[in-house]
């Protein structure tokens, strides 16, 4: 994936007609995505798995044993209206606290933005199959016969279930795939926008998973019913990217 | 390759020639650079002195047991008992690991526990316990710097006749660094040079199947050649446990029964199975993940069938993945005169 480098020489020739006395630094910049996460706004991290401690919308008592997902495509439109696209992706590794800070390897004009938006997963064009050594290395693929590429979140625990017998839930989001059409996966990764951002030399966005969302807003989540087993359910895959819209939000921006 | 060092005088001083690893086709498309410390680099002289020192059974308290006493290249570098014998007679209470492709260990850990952090690390360890080799360092490091050879091998490999664990283990790591499998028929069929049977195909979309054998979450895949996450799980062998695995090394009990997922790569080679050898074939593996899983509290989410015993493999299911396993046997790799002594 590689930088959309013209918007950037745009962006240059935009800057660069500023005055000169303005002595504004136009150097190009990293910026850095710092990923937290949340149980209903009460902060978690890996030493919070394995116990069955978190209650989700279906009261259903449940336990996180691992948790990593995949952001890519990080999109930044700049008041002057030019869009700058890093077409970069990192592995967010909550279980082995890994990923939880990417600084992007292309920089982006310090400025204003009016949006700044990253990717939940893959775009199809950009989920190939095999293509990431690193992801590949990681284990984080997707079968063929489900269309290939890769997970998007591996979200694995365990749940007490309707005879109150601990039981395991592997919430695994992928492009939803038609059985009867593997060759056309829909596309279920989402844009999140995070909203307007300066862009300065040292910029660090701290956004939050609230890892409760992925069972609620707006399908109440019943793990007796949708468990194990959900990679090659087109519709549950549906419902896993509708409630993934309220899971992101932005907690800060900083310089 | 000899040059002067003007400060040392007349001495002349080897530099030892960088080693080119022969990386397979697959592993460089499909992987990350493997790990090589950049404290110990691989070299010509190194490896060969690493190999040299696997083989010696020197490093045994009673010169009768080497490395490969228990890592033997016909076995893929484990050997074919349950446990294996130490010099004195004493047997231990793990199966011995095979060794292949470790330099794609990312996490960096290894033996069935994760206890040993970096191969060299590793390699301290055997010399000493008293139920393997029995030995000590400072003894073993004496018999080789009387040897006649080694003291210059450890010169061409590391620049000094002063022999000492650091740089024995450096050089075994080294040489345990090349051993490469990567030329099975699964992947000569993945470069297009093979066919597989029927049996075989069906048994790799059995692997691969969510809904079957859902081997593929923590073995590996057409898109890892390694064939293992390299990670850590409870695979449901055991409802309680003697041997705590991961569990004792951390002291976390989330972690106990957790032990290292092996490659599937050379499972014709290295029976028994498990980290205490407990299968003898491949059979009673496969038998294990269908119906015979057992409950505990760690037990790893991915083994989402086990109140059900398991993923209820028909027979003729067992057939086709077991015949896809063994698409996985690299015979090159056994014979690699590179790993023989």
């Amino acid at each position: 994936m590689k930088t959309k480098i013209l918007a950037i020489i745009c962006l240059t020739f935009v800057l660069s007609s500023c005055s000169e006395d303005n002595d504004i630094s136009l150097e190009p910049v990293a910026i850095t995505l710092n990923f937290s996460h949340s149980w209903n706004g009460t902060e978690i991290t890996n030493a919070d798995f394995n116990e069955l401690k978190f209650t989700n919308e279906n009261e259903q008592d449940l336990s996180i044993e691992g948790l990593r997902y995949v952001i890519s495509e990080i999109l930044l439109t700049h008041e002057s209206g030019v869009v700058t696209v890093l077409d970069e992706y990192n592995l967010v590794d909550l279980t082995n606290t890994k990923g939880l800070s990417f600084t992007t390897s292309d920089a982006i004009l310090p400025g204003d933005y009016t949006s700044v938006s990253f990717r939940f997963g893959f775009s199809n064009e950009y989920n190939i199959d095999g293509a990431y050594p690193d992801l590949n290395t990681a284990n984080f693929n997707v079968p063929n016969a489900l269309g290939g590429g890769y997970h998007f979140m591996q979200f694995d625990g365990k749940y007490r279930d309707i005879t109150s017998v601990e039981a395991p839930f592997n919430y695994h989001v992928i492009s939803a795939i038609d059985p009867t059409n593997t060759n056309d996966p829909k596309d279920t990764s989402f844009s999140l926008n995070i909203g307007a951002a300066t862009i300065g030399g040292n910029t660090n966005i701290q956004i939050e998973m609230d890892v409760s969302e992925w069972f609620k807003n707006p399908t109440t989540w019943n793990l007796n019913e949708y468990d194990v087993n959900l990679m090659g359910n087109y519709d549950v895959q549906l419902l896993m990217n509708q409630n993934g819209s309220s899971v992101f939000s932005l907690v800060s921006i900083t310089q | 390759m000899y040059c002067s060092d003007q400060n040392a005088g007349s001495e002349d001083i080897y530099s030892p020639i960088p080693y080119s690893l022969k990386i397979p086709e697959l592993f460089q498309q499909k992987l990350i650079d493997p790990l090589i410390p950049s404290n110990n680099p691989l070299t010509e002289e190194g490896v060969a002195l690493g190999k040299k020192l696997f083989f010696d059974r020197k490093l045994s308290g009673n010169n009768t047991q080497a490395c490969a006493s228990c890592h033997k290249p016909q076995n893929s570098f484990t050997d074919n008992t349950r446990f294996s014998n130490g010099i004195d007679g004493v047997f231990g209470s793990r199966n011995s690991m095979p060794l292949m492709n470790l330099a794609w260990n990312f996490t960096d850990k290894f033996a069935w526990d994760g206890k040993e952090l970096g191969l060299e690390r590793q390699a301290l360890e055997p010399v000493k316990n008293p139920i393997e080799m029995h030995s000590n360092w400072a003894n073993v490091a004496e018999k080789l710097q009387q040897d006649p050879e080694y003291p210059t091998l450890f010169l061409r490999a590391f620049g000094t006749t002063t022999i000492d664990s650091s740089l024995v283990t450096k050089a075994i790591a080294q040489f345990e660094r090349i051993l490469i499998s990567g030329n099975a028929k699964f992947d000569q069929y993945l470069l297009g040079n093979a066919t597989l049977s029927l049996e075989e195909l069906n048994g790799f979309t059995i692997f691969m199947d969510e809904e079957k054998g859902d081997c593929f979450h923590c073995h590996g895949s057409d898109n890892n050649p390694l064939w293992t996450d390299n990670g850590f799980h409870n695979n449901g062998l055991d409802s309680t446990f003697d041997d705590l695995g991961l569990g004792a090394v951390t002291g976390d009990p989330n972690d106990n029964g957790t032990f290292r997922s092996p490659s599937l790569r050379n499972l014709n080679f290295t029976a028994p199975y498990m980290h205490d050898g407990r299968f003898a074939t491949l059979e009673e593996v496969i038998n294990h993940y269908s119906e015979g899983l057992q409950f505990s509290s760690t037990i790893d989410p991915l083994m989402k069938k086990v109140s059900q015993g398991g993923v209820q493999l028909t027979p003729q299911e067992k057939l086709d993945l077991k015949a896809f396993l063994l698409t996985l046997t690299d015979p090159e790799f056994i014979n690699n005169p590179d790993f023989r002594n």
